[in-house]
């Protein structure tokens, strides 16, 4: 312990070699891997561990477990399928906008939400979530249950045409891995150090003078933009919007890619992402139609066995292990 | 570096196995694939019984003795509209599968249709209800074969305004695809003389319609329609039948149900229940002799939906005319062959394919037996009218798809 007076600002913990060594083994791999995963699939998982990381900031670094994150990660990706099929943006724009969309749309719910904690916390945000739901069910443009289909992929900066699935899967991986670094980033600095400070003590933050629920509100704000950015590129990959995203499994099925890969770790969610994402995959491949009807079963087994043998995720436990943050 | 070599002698091996594949499919193989929901809620009127369906077609076809090679390969959407796609792109890019049956989910069905079009394969729509693939989202890779939201629409509104019930209200879902069903079908009953008394929306997965159902009863129309599905169409007729809506005299009638909810609703309840359907198992003797080879082979014997006997007929049609041109490579030339051949097979008897996709057939307004009526197993309805091929689907002058020439 040392007995130096606390400064006003909270100094950030420096990133360790161990951490980038993670993130440059993570990136290697997933460059490789559309040679042996087919590249639409990955390119789908990629946009969903984006996030779930997004999410991770939130609810590992903040403490903030939001129940309706598919409002964001939706909403977007309605905002990005608009803009590039009715009117006809160039991908950068369409995914700008959506960012930008959910980014604004969730400082509006994080100014709501944050006024109460705990369980009423997460219910407001659900409650809000699900009037977004029913919302892009009624709304003309968003075309209830059918949803938007055929969205264009058009070309990058006017140049690369992203309509080949390689190249849309290197442009999500290029997306992702900067996600991933921005939010590398605002943990470790004095805004994030400010966020774990609330979550593992509110009151304290507050008696030491920091604003927690401007805090709060950004942090719910940043989070809810870069699961924007998720939803928008995951419009672009599947040509389509539709109400899956926006219904309250979609903000389930998020915790629980955070839950499974390890809260509050950076490549927790990431893996926890592939994880759930690949199991429906491989049931399918090697189950054929008799197993097909376990599947939600068999998934709801291999979660209750993760959740009792890996009490703090895949990547959590593994980090415990070797005493390291991964 | 031992395992670098270990590593290179896989991938070689790999390689020439896929080389071994690739000469191998320059003989005659045609690959069906069946994309449906297998564990959600329309897994009973799809599902298992679609794979089966698609395999009895197959065995059926004769092809095996022509020295083709069929494959079938299966797999469950989820009811999610991005592994659907992602499911649909792998097959046709990694050569799995020429043509997908099935679908169900209309979001899914429009996904896989795009999908189709671009790699110029071949879809066979049976489950999806939405009448816009044979309208604005038409290919000329893709047939409707089943049903549609317009044929439910104006068999029921059409059959029962006609055999005397001249005022209805609708108890409709309260989202595109319930206002899509009571717009068309309320059009149906004012063209044929009949008149809308009015209607209530009830949110989707609505669990009390104790309200609607009261509004209906005092409206005092001759019919209640209903226009929903699923769990809506089970909720609504369970509390029906609670509040003794056919005994006091007043029609009930679904717009959109299937075998497999009358079989687990059961009849207790569904009794005096009219819907709409192109294929019933007990129609005729084609239509019993393909129910009774499915029944043998499915899970608890039973009888097979329309969706499933469509997957069943389409792909019957589909071997034919892949037979016919020699191969599936080219699924805009397929889908055109399959236009031009006359369809005939057990389930749906002789039939057509029209130029936006649209394949015609009869169908049927049945009404659900009371429990003493039913005789034997799965004898769930009777016929009360028959709504004749050229009647049934929305006609050509009305459609939006622009590969109708006008």
């Amino acid at each position: 312990m040392t007995h130096a007076l606390p400064s006003s600002q909270p100094t950030a913990a420096r990133p360790k070699p161990a951490e980038f060594l993670a993130f440059a083994v993570l990136a290697a791999l997933l460059a490789v891997a559309p040679l042996a995963i087919y590249p639409f699939f990955l390119a789908t998982a990629l946009c969903f561990a984006l996030f779930a990381a997004a999410f991770n900031l939130l609810v590992g670094y903040s403490g903030l477990l939001s129940f309706g994150h598919a409002l964001f990660f939706g909403g977007a990706a309605y905002v990005a399928a608009q803009a590039a099929k009715v009117w006809a943006w160039p991908p950068e724009l369409a995914l700008i906008a959506a960012t930008a969309f959910a980014g604004a749309l969730g400082l509006g719910v994080g100014a709501l939400s944050i006024r109460r904690q705990g369980i009423y916390f997460s219910m407001i945000t659900l409650a809000l979530a699900q009037m977004g739901y029913f919302l892009a069910l009624q709304a003309p443009l968003t075309h209830g249950e059918d949803g938007i289909q055929g969205v264009p992929r058009g070309k990058l900066l006017g140049l690369l045409p992203l309509s080949d699935d390689r190249a849309m899967y290197y442009f999500v991986l290029a997306l992702f891995l900067a996600g991933l670094l921005a939010i590398h980033r605002i943990v470790h600095s004095p805004f994030g150090a400010a966020l774990k400070a609330i979550r593992e003590n509110e009151s304290r933050a507050i008696s030491l003078g920091y604003s927690v629920d401007a805090y709060k509100r950004v942090a719910f704000g940043l989070s809810a933009a870069l699961a924007g950015l998720a939803g928008g590129a995951k419009a672009l990959v599947t040509q389509s919007a539709t109400l899956t995203d926006m219904h309250w499994t979609m903000s389930g099925e998020v915790i629980l890619m955070v839950l499974l890969g390890g809260m509050g770790t950076m490549t927790g969610p990431v893996i926890g992402a592939i994880f759930v994402m690949a199991i429906p995959e491989v049931l399918n491949r090697i189950g054929g139609p008799n197993f097909s009807q376990w599947m939600t079963v068999i998934q709801g087994a291999i979660f209750v066995i993760c959740v009792l043998a890996f009490r703090r995720g895949l990547i959590g436990e593994l980090a415990a292990r070797a005493r390291r943050t991964l | 570096m031992k395992q670098a070599i270990s590593l290179g002698v896989a991938l070689t091996c790999l390689a020439s196995a896929a080389f071994a594949g690739a000469a191998f499919a320059a003989d005659k193989v045609v690959k069906v694939g069946v994309l449906t929901d297998g564990s959600g809620p329309y897994a009973d009127v799809g599902g298992v019984g679609s794979q089966l369906a698609a395999q009895l077609a197959i065995d059926e076809s004769g092809l095996a003795a022509k020295g083709w090679k069929v494959e079938l390969i299966y797999a469950d959407h989820l009811n999610k509209v991005d592994v659907g796609a992602s499911l649909a792109r792998e097959w046709f890019d990694q050569g799995k599968a020429d043509v997908i049956v099935d679908t169900l989910n209309s979001g899914v069905a429009l996904a896989v249709s795009q999908i189709v079009k671009d790699k110029n394969k071949v879809f066979l729509n049976s489950g999806a209800a939405t009448s816009d693939l044979t309208g604005k989202a038409c290919t000329p890779n893709q047939i409707h074969w089943t049903y549609d939201t317009y044929a439910l629409a104006n068999g029921t509104g059409k059959a029962l305004t006609k055999a005397g019930g001249d005022s209805w209200y609708f108890i409709t879902a309260d989202y595109a695809f319930g206002k899509a069903l009571e717009r068309d079908t309320s059009a149906v009953v004012k063209a044929n003389g009949g008149q809308v008394l009015g209607d209530v929306m009830a949110p989707l997965n609505n669990a009390d319609f104790s309200s609607q159902l009261l509004q209906a009863q005092s409206s005092k129309a001759k019919v209640i329609g209903l226009a929903n599905a699923g769990a809506d169409s089970a909720n609504a007729i369970k509390q029906a039948a609670e509040f003794g809506v056919t005994h006091s005299g007043q029609k009930l009638a679904a717009l959109l149900i299937f075998l497999s909810d009358i079989h687990s609703i059961g009849l207790t309840v569904a009794q005096g229940l009219e819907f709409t359907a192109t294929y019933y198992w007990d129609l005729n003797d084609g239509a019993r002799a393909f129910a009774e080879k499915f029944s043998k082979k499915s899970r608890n014997a039973a009888k097979p939906t329309m969706v499933q006997a469509g997957v069943y007929s389409a792909t019957l049609h589909y071997l034919k005319a892949v037979d016919a041109l020699g191969s599936p490579a080219d699924g805009a030339a397929v889908v055109a062959k399959m236009k031009a051949l006359p369809t005939d097979d057990d389930a749906f008897g002789k039939g057509s394919i029209r130029e936006d996709g649209r394949k015609i057939h009869p169908a049927y307004l049945l009404q659900v037996k009371t429990p003493a009526e039913s005789k034997y197993p799965w004898d769930y309805a009777k016929v009360v009218a028959t709504i004749p091929a050229e009647e049934a689907f929305r006609p050509l002058s009305q459609s939006e798809c622009p590969l109708v020439k006008k």
